[in-house]
C-alpha cells in the first residue's frame, strides 16, 4: 500500500515540477510577492503631502505651523496664500491635508480666546483621512499644552500615557507580514491541488488510476501529499523571510506554529482536492480556486477586522481555513500565544479538512461523465 | 491584386466564425459567465457589507483601583462614546488578562492616587494598554480614547465652574466623504480589483487551452489569421466583461448608496479602456505560458495580489518606499483605481482622470503590441 502511494506521489509531484516554468512559477514569485508586499502593504502614513494656507503670518501662528514642519508625518508641499488654490490641491491629489489658519489666529492666541484651525482633508481614502487628522489631532494636543505652560492657561488635569503591547512602535508591517505568510501558502497550496484532478479528468487518465489497484483513500492520500510537502516548504521560507528580512519577532514556540501551518495545509488542499474532483477541465478547477481564495483572502481579517463585519458575515468567515490560521500566526508570532490558547483555532481547521478530504474523496468515484 | 477585396469579406466571415465560437464555447462551460457576472456581484456583496475599517465598539476594559467620584466621572466619558463596549475590571491583573486572550483591545487604567494627583498638581496619568498587534485599529482606537478624554476635559472644566478653553481647536472637514465612511472608498476601489481579475482571468487560459488541446494546430491550418484569431477571442470576452463591469457599477451605486459625483459616460470610457489592458494582459499571459497550469498561476500573481495590494485601493501608495511605489506603476489597477475613486466620490477632474487615462492607454498599446509579436501561427 506504501508503494503505490509513493509511486502516486512521486508521479504527483512529476506532474508539477518536471516542466520549468511550473517549477519557477511555483517558487520565485511567492519569495518576490513577499518582499514587495511586505514593503507595500501597509497602514502606517509617513510623508503625508500637507498644504498650509496661513492668512495670519503672526509669531504664535508661525510656531504652531514649524510643529507640522517638523513633524516625521507631513510634509509640507505647499503654502497656497488664496482661498481659490485650495480646492485644486486637494481635487488632484497633490496634498492630501490642507491646514488653514484664519487671519485672527494669532490675535485669539494673544487675548487667551480659543482660536481655530482649519484642516481639510481628502476624503477619497478614509482610513488614511483619519489617520492623519488623529496625527495632526496629537500635534495640537502637545502644542495646546506647550502653550498653556507658557502662558498660564488652563493645563489639562490629567494626561493619557498610552502604551501598545506586542507591537510597541504599532508598525502595521508587524501585523501585515504575518498575514501575508498565510496568504502566498494558501495560494501555492490551492493551485496545486486545486488543477491535479481536474488535470487528469481533462486528460483522460483519472478513469485509468480509479481502475487501478489504487483505493480512492490511497488516491486522496497520493494528491494530498505533494500538496503538503510544497506547502510546507514555500510556508517556511516565506516564515524564514519573514524573521530574518523583515525582522518580525518570533514569540512563541515554533511547535505552535508548525502545528498550525499542518493543519491549514490540510484544510488548503482538502478544499483544493474538492474544488479540483467537481471540475471537468482545468479553467473550471483554476475558476473553482479563484471564486475560492478571493473571499478566503477577504474574510480572513487579513486587512480589515473581522470584528467591523456585520454580524452575518461573521458567521461566515467561520468557514474560512484562513482565518484561523491568521489567528495562528498573529499570535504566535507577536503575542508569543501558546498551545491551549490556540486550541480553539486548531479544531476548526482539522474539522474543514477531515470534511472536505472526505467529500473530494467520495467525489473521486461519484462524479463520473 | 483582384484578390484583395474577396479576402477582405472572407476576413469578416472568418472573424463572425472566430467570435461565434468563443461564444459558444462560452456558453457551453458556465464557469466563463460564472467568473463575469456572479463573481462581481458576490465579491462586491462581501466587501460592501463585510469589509469595513471602521472600529465600532471597541471592547475596553475600565478599571479604576481606587474608585470614588473623580474616576467614575472620567469613566463615564469612555462609557458614553458610541466607540466603545466598556468591561468593568476590580484590578489590573484580570484586565491584562482580558487584554491577553482578546477579550479586550485595550485597557483604560485609573491608579490609587488618580483622585490624589488630580486634585493636587493636576497631572494625574490616566494608563492607556492597546493591544497593538493589528496596528492601524490600535491606532484608531488611540484616536477614539483621546477624544473621550478630550470630552471629559471639557465637562471637568464645567464642572468647576470654568470653560475649557483650548488655545487651538481643531476644526476638521474632510472633503468627498464627510462622514469617513470606508465603504464609500472601498466600494469603487473593489471596482477595479473586481474588473482585473475578471478581465485577465477570462483570457489568459482561452489561447493556453487551445495549445494545450491541440486546437491551435487545428486553427493555424485554416485560413484564418492570427490578428483575427486575437480578435476573436478579445471581442466576446470584452462584451462579458462590460457586463459584469456595469453590473458592479449599479450596485456601487444603488445598492450600496455611493455617490456618483462624476459623469457616468466618462466612468464607461476608462472602464473600456481599463479591459482592454485587462484582457490584454490575459492574452499575453495566455501567449506565453500555452499551458493552462502555468498561465493560471501567473494570472494569479500578477493579478488578484497586485491590484489588492498595490493599487491604493487600500494601502496608500504615498507611505509605500519609493521602490515599492515604482513598481505600483506597472500594475494597471493603480491608474483605474484612482479614476474610479475619483470619479465616484470628487467629480470629473481632469488633472487626475486625463494622466491616469493616459497611462492606461499606454498599457493596452503596450500589451497589444506584445500580444501581436509573441503570437504566430508557427509550432515550437
Amino acid at each position: 500500500m506504501f508503494a503505490r502511494i509513493i509511486a502516486l506521489t512521486i508521479k504527483e509531484l512529476l506532474a508539477v515540477l518536471r516542466d520549468k516554468r511550473s517549477r519557477f512559477v511555483l517558487i520565485g514569485p511567492p519569495i518576490i510577492q513577499l518582499m514587495i508586499f511586505g514593503y507595500a502593504a501597509t497602514f502606517d502614513l509617513n510623508d503625508i503631502p500637507l498644504a498650509v494656507y496661513n492668512e495670519d503670518g503672526g509669531a504664535a501662528s508661525r510656531e504652531f505651523i514649524s510643529r507640522f514642519e517638523g513633524s516625521p508625518h507631513f510634509h509640507v508641499i505647499a503654502t497656497p496664500d488664496h482661498d481659490a488654490e485650495i480646492a485644486p490641491l486637494i481635487d488632484e491629489r497633490r496634498a492630501l491635508m490642507v491646514l488653514h489658519l484664519g487671519t485672527h489666529f494669532s490675535a485669539d492666541l494673544a487675548r487667551g480666546d480659543s482660536a481655530s484651525a482649519q484642516i481639510i482633508l481628502d476624503g477619497r481614502n478614509s482610513n488614511t483621512a483619519m489617520l492623519a487628522l488623529n496625527y495632526a489631532r496629537t500635534i495640537v494636543i502637545d502644542f495646546n499644552e506647550a502653550w498653556a505652560a507658557r502662558h498660564g492657561g488652563m493645563a489639562a488635569p490629567a494626561h493619557l500615557v498610552m502604551r501598545a503591547w506586542f507591537n510597541p512602535t504599532l508598525s502595521s508591517r508587524w501585523f501585515i507580514i504575518p498575514g501575508i505568510v498565510g496568504l502566498l501558502t494558501l495560494v501555492v497550496t490551492l493551485v496545486v491541488t486545486a488543477l491535479s484532478v481536474a488535470r487528469e479528468r481533462e486528460a483522460g487518465t483519472f478513469d485509468q488510476l480509479l481502475v487501478t489497484p489504487l483505493r480512492p483513500v490511497e488516491i486522496l492520500i497520493g494528491k494530498s501529499l505533494p500538496g503538503l510537502l510544497i506547502g510546507l516548504i514555500e510556508g517556511s521560507l516565506i516564515i524564514l523571510v519573514a524573521m530574518y528580512w523583515f525582522d518580525i519577532p518570533l514569540r512563541g514556540s515554533v511547535g505552535a506554529l508548525y502545528a498550525g501551518l499542518g493543519l491549514f495545509l490540510l484544510s488548503a488542499i482538502g478544499v483544493g482536492l474538492m474544488i479540483s474532483s467537481l471540475s471537468i477541465t482545468q479553467q473550471q478547477g483554476l475558476l473553482g480556486a479563484f471564486l475560492f481564495l478571493v473571499p478566503a483572502v477577504i474574510l480572513s481579517g487579513f486587512a480589515t477586522p473581522i470584528e467591523n463585519m456585520p454580524r452575518a458575515v461573521q458567521l461566515l468567515t467561520y468557514l474560512d481555513p484562513l482565518r484561523y490560521f491568521m489567528i495562528v500566526l498573529r499570535g504566535v508570532f507577536l503575542e508569543g500565544s501558546s498551545y491551549a490558547l490556540l486550541l480553539h483555532q486548531y479544531w476548526p481547521m482539522a474539522v474543514i479538512g477531515l470534511i472536505s478530504l472526505t467529500l473530494a474523496g467520495w467525489l473521486f468515484r461519484h462524479r463520473m461523465y | 491584386m483582384n484578390r484583395r477585396p474577396e479576402a477582405r469579406g472572407g476576413a469578416r466571415t472568418r472573424l463572425r466564425g472566430m467570435v461565434r465560437k468563443e461564444f459558444l464555447q462560452i456558453l457551453r462551460d458556465p464557469s466563463s459567465i460564472a467568473i463575469a457576472f456572479v463573481m462581481p456581484v458576490v465579491l462586491l456583496f462581501l466587501f460592501g457589507y463585510g469589509v469595513s475599517l471602521d472600529a465600532k465598539d471597541v471592547p475596553l476594559a475600565l478599571v479604576a483601583d481606587h474608585p470614588d467620584t473623580n474616576t467614575s466621572g472620567l469613566l463615564r466619558a469612555f462609557e458614553h462614546s458610541d466607540y466603545f463596549t466598556p468591561y468593568h475590571y476590580a484590578d489590573i491583573q484580570t484586565a491584562m488578562q482580558a487584554l491577553r486572550t482578546q477579550q479586550v483591545d485595550g485597557i483604560v487604567w485609573l491608579r490609587e492616587d488618580f483622585s490624589r494627583r488630580l486634585l493636587s498638581s493636576a497631572d494625574a496619568p490616566i494608563g492607556v494598554i492597546v493591544n497593538g498587534v493589528n496596528a492601524n485599529q490600535a491606532r484608531i482606537t488611540e484616536g477614539y480614547i483621546q477624544g473621550a478624554w478630550q470630552s471629559w476635559l471639557e465637562h471637568y472644566a464645567a464642572a468647576q465652574g470654568r470653560e475649557l478653553e483650548a488655545p487651538v481647536m481643531v476644526e476638521p472637514r474632510v472633503w468627498f466623504n464627510a462622514a469617513l465612511y470606508s465603504r464609500h472608498f472601498l466600494v469603487p476601489g473593489l471596482i477595479a480589483v473586481i474588473m482585473t481579475l475578471i478581465g485577465a482571468l477570462l483570457t489568459s487560459l482561452v489561447i493556453a487551452r487551445e495549445w494545450e488541446r491541440g486546437t491551435m494546430e487545428a486553427l493555424m491550418v485554416t485560413p484564418i489569421r492570427i490578428r483575427e484569431i486575437l480578435l476573436g477571442k478579445l471581442i466576446p470576452y470584452f462584451i462579458l466583461g462590460m457586463g459584469g463591469m456595469l453590473l458592479t457599477v449599479v450596485l456601487a451605486r444603488w445598492q450600496f448608496e455611493v455617490p456618483l459625483r462624476g459623469s457616468f459616460l466618462l466612468l464607461l470610457l476608462a472602464s473600456a479602456l481599463f479591459m482592454l489592458v485587462a484582457l490584454g494582459m490575459g492574452l499575453l499571459i495566455s501567449i506565453v505560458s500555452k499551458n493552462q497550469f502555468v498561465a493560471g498561476q501567473i494570472a494569479i500573481i500578477v493579478t488578484f495580489l497586485p491590484a489588492f495590494i498595490l493599487s491604493g485601493f487600500i494601502f496608500d501608495i504615498g507611505s509605500m518606499p519609493a521602490p515599492v511605489q515604482f513598481i505600483t506603476h506597472l500594475v494597471p489597477a493603480r491608474y483605474f483605481v484612482s479614476i474610479v475613486q475619483t470619479l465616484f466620490l470628487a467629480g470629473d477632474i481632469w488633472p487626475v482622470l486625463l494622466p491616469n487615462a493616459g497611462a492606461l492607454a499606454l498599457m493596452a498599446a503596450v500589451f497589444f503590441a506584445l500580444v501581436r509579436r509573441r503570437a504566430s501561427k508557427r509550432l515550437d
